[in-house]
């Protein structure tokens, strides 16, 4: 075990994230020890305000630990300062929102060209690679079509193209189905399934049981402990 | 980031929420355009009144009869007249070196009638050098003759008012006309001059000193204008003048001599003040244009914190969403200040339009200071919120928590 953990592309120590409610504090994550690998496919179950979405968060630097330790790809993030979290999550990195979260004026290409864009890669090499992404999610013939032009299902592969098109180690997706019908949610998912076969490490939050079967390893969390993490 | 990108990123951000560019332009245009256009009314006010004691002529000096109290008493008190100012005074006065031209001066209003066409006129009693000493620019005909100061003649030069009032748009040039109850001939029509000096002369009607004197039936003058040759000698020339005429005046000096330098001086506290108002007019402008530059601002970009919640969430460091948001801010205040100098420009073109006597200029610190009161509230509260967004953790800008 502690020759794999050392492997491991994540590992989570006692890591607990507690919010300041009132008087009180609130428990999101407790002590959790977690360790992934590079190439696993997990979903994150839950019921709401179990903390799934905080650890996702967590682990995608989005949030910070109060205590514990996260190492990812061998690197404690507890020193990194805002520039080097951003250069993580810039290049290592790749997020899904339930919401899609994709800017209203740009295209659905210069949608999935921004992170590219922001990490000041030329205009040229950007064209070849969003390309390639947008053809990875099916929509090559949508590139200049803006958000409100698409469905929801469409929106949504866009903002899976942003979220591969600088080749991230790690895809977290949060809900990512959650604002769809059941026909695009498995669409999504089945499209993020490939992605994960083509070696991306996939972490799902999801609160759909038949959609967290479909992952191999299973971590269902209870106010904010890990009550389950069964690999089927 | 590349420049091009970050360029053409903001660019897009502006022309999509056009209304809310729209608004925050001309938030700052409208704060622009006050500054430009209330400096130039205040600016306007003190050039016209600067203007107004100028036309005094700075190589003009007065005696006036009379000793300004500077000892007890309230100021600006006349003491009564010992002696009256007369021909006498003037001729002495020719004689001084340096002078230009003398001009006695004495004033009354009278009646004055052409046929059946009757009205009070401002009388005026001189001599040929008032064309020098005042100024003057003649419509037609001719002015004074030079006479003898101590001899009448039944001639009068009158100014466009009075002409247009008793001969309409007939030459008024070898007519007859009663002045009281002496008949004068026009020689001479006035351009037209406005007032200076607090005198109208459109209005007026000019005769030869002694003409005036015997109209009046008093030998005392109102006024002596006297012209240096040379500005620089103002002063010498003034000594002398008090020294002749306290001579002629057996040793007292009854009399009061301006210059324009003294009543400019006299008036410098006013325009310390008037400066000070012109001041205050564009310092409220611009606290105005700062605040609504500010409230429009920090709503635009607090509505576009889900915004930059993403810009972080997909690798954008915290100094590069500034550096979109101040570039947006820049390019908001600059369109801004341009659009609001231009329709600033535009009002104190139409205000100079309605009112062309009326000497409306925006001086340039205005527009200095109301751009850089529009780059600056712009940047400013543009950065303040985007910067509180930044130093956010990405999940919560990106939720709104």
């Amino acid at each position: 075990m502690t020759e794999g953990a050392r492997e491991a592309m994540i590992q989570l120590e006692k890591l607990s994230r507690i919010y300041p409610v009132g008087d009180t504090e609130v428990h999101a994550l407790e002590n959790i020890t977690l360790a992934i690998s590079a190439g696993e496919y997990i979903s994150l179950m839950g019921p709401s305000g179990s903390g799934k979405s905080t650890l996702l968060n967590m682990l995608g630097l989005l949030d910070r630990p109060t205590q514990g330790i996260y190492r990812l790809e061998g690197r404690d993030t507890q020193g990194l300062d805002e520039l080097e979290r951003a250069r993580l999550r810039r290049e290592r990195i790749g997020f899904v929102f339930q919401a899609f979260h994709l800017l209203p004026r740009l295209t659905a290409f210069e949608n999935a060209a921004l992170p590219m864009m922001l990490a000041g890669t030329p205009a040229g090499k950007r064209r070849a690679l969003v390309t390639e992404a947008l053809a990875a999610v099916g929509l090559s013939d949508r590139a200049h079509h803006l958000p409100n032009q698409l469905s929801g299902g469409q929106r949504q592969r866009v903002a899976i193209a942003r979220a591969i098109v600088m080749r991230p180690a790690l895809l977290l997706a949060d809900e990512p189905t959650g604002n769809l019908d059941s026909r695009s949610g498995s669409e999504v998912i089945q499209l993020l399934e490939t992605l994960n076969q083509s070696g991306i490490t996939l972490i799902i939050v999801t609160h759909d049981p038949d959609i967290g079967s479909r992952a191999q390893r299973r971590i269902v969390l209870h106010d904010g402990r890990i009550v389950e993490d069964r690999v089927a | 980031m590349l420049a091009k990108d970050l360029m053409t990123f903001t660019w897009r951000a502006l022309t999509t929420s056009r209304l809310r560019s729209v608004l925050v332009v001309g938030a700052a245009a409208i704060g622009v355009a006050a500054v430009v256009i209330l400096t130039a009314l205040g600016e306007g006010a003190r050039q016209y009144i600067l203007g107004e004691f100028s036309s005094l002529g700075s190589e003009l000096l007065i005696v006036l009869p009379g000793k300004t109290e500077k000892g007890g008493g309230p100021p600006g008190m006349i003491f009564e007249t010992e002696r009256d100012l007369t021909i006498e005074d003037t001729v002495a006065l020719h004689r001084l070196p340096h002078i230009k031209a003398v001009s006695p001066l004495s004033v009354g209003a009278i009646d004055m009638s052409f046929g059946a066409h009757s009205r009070a006129a401002m009388l005026l009693g001189s001599d040929a050098s008032l064309l020098e000493t005042r100024n003057l620019k003649m419509g037609r005909g001719s002015f004074l003759p030079s006479l003898d100061l101590n001899k009448a003649k039944p001639v009068v030069v009158i100014g466009t008012t009075l002409a247009h009032d008793l001969f309409g748009n007939a030459s008024p040039i070898g007519q007859w006309v009663r002045l009281g109850d002496r008949r004068f001939r026009v020689i001479g029509e006035l351009a037209e001059q406005g007032t200076s000096l607090g005198q109208n002369l459109d209005e007026a009607a000019i005769v030869p000193v002694a003409s005036a004197q015997a109209l009046f039936n008093n030998p005392a003058l109102f006024r002596i204008l006297i012209k240096v040759d040379n500005r620089s000698r103002l002063h010498k020339v003034e000594a002398s003048v008090r020294r002749v005429l306290t001579q002629l005046h057996q040793g007292i000096e009854d009399f009061t001599l301006i210059t324009q330098d003294a009543v400019l001086s006299t008036f410098d506290q006013i325009f310390k003040v008037l400066t000070l108002s012109v001041g205050g007019i564009a310092a409220i402008s611009l606290l105005v244009a700062g605040i609504i530059i500010m409230n429009v601002m920090l709503v635009s970009v607090s509505q576009r914190r889900e915004e930059i919640g993403l810009l972080m969430a997909i690798g954008a460091p915290p100094a590069l969403i500034l550096r979109l948001f101040l570039l947006e801010s820049l390019l908001i205040g600059v369109f801004g200040a341009i659009v609001g100098s231009l329709v600033g420009r535009f009002g104190v073109w139409v205000i100079a339009k309605i009112y062309p006597s009326f000497p409306v200029a925006t001086p340039l610190w205005a527009y200095l200071a109301a751009a850089s009161t529009a780059l600056g509230a712009g940047m400013l509260f543009g950065w303040l919120p985007a910067r509180r967004a930044a130093q956010l953790d990405p999940v919560r800008a990106l939720t709104g928590r």
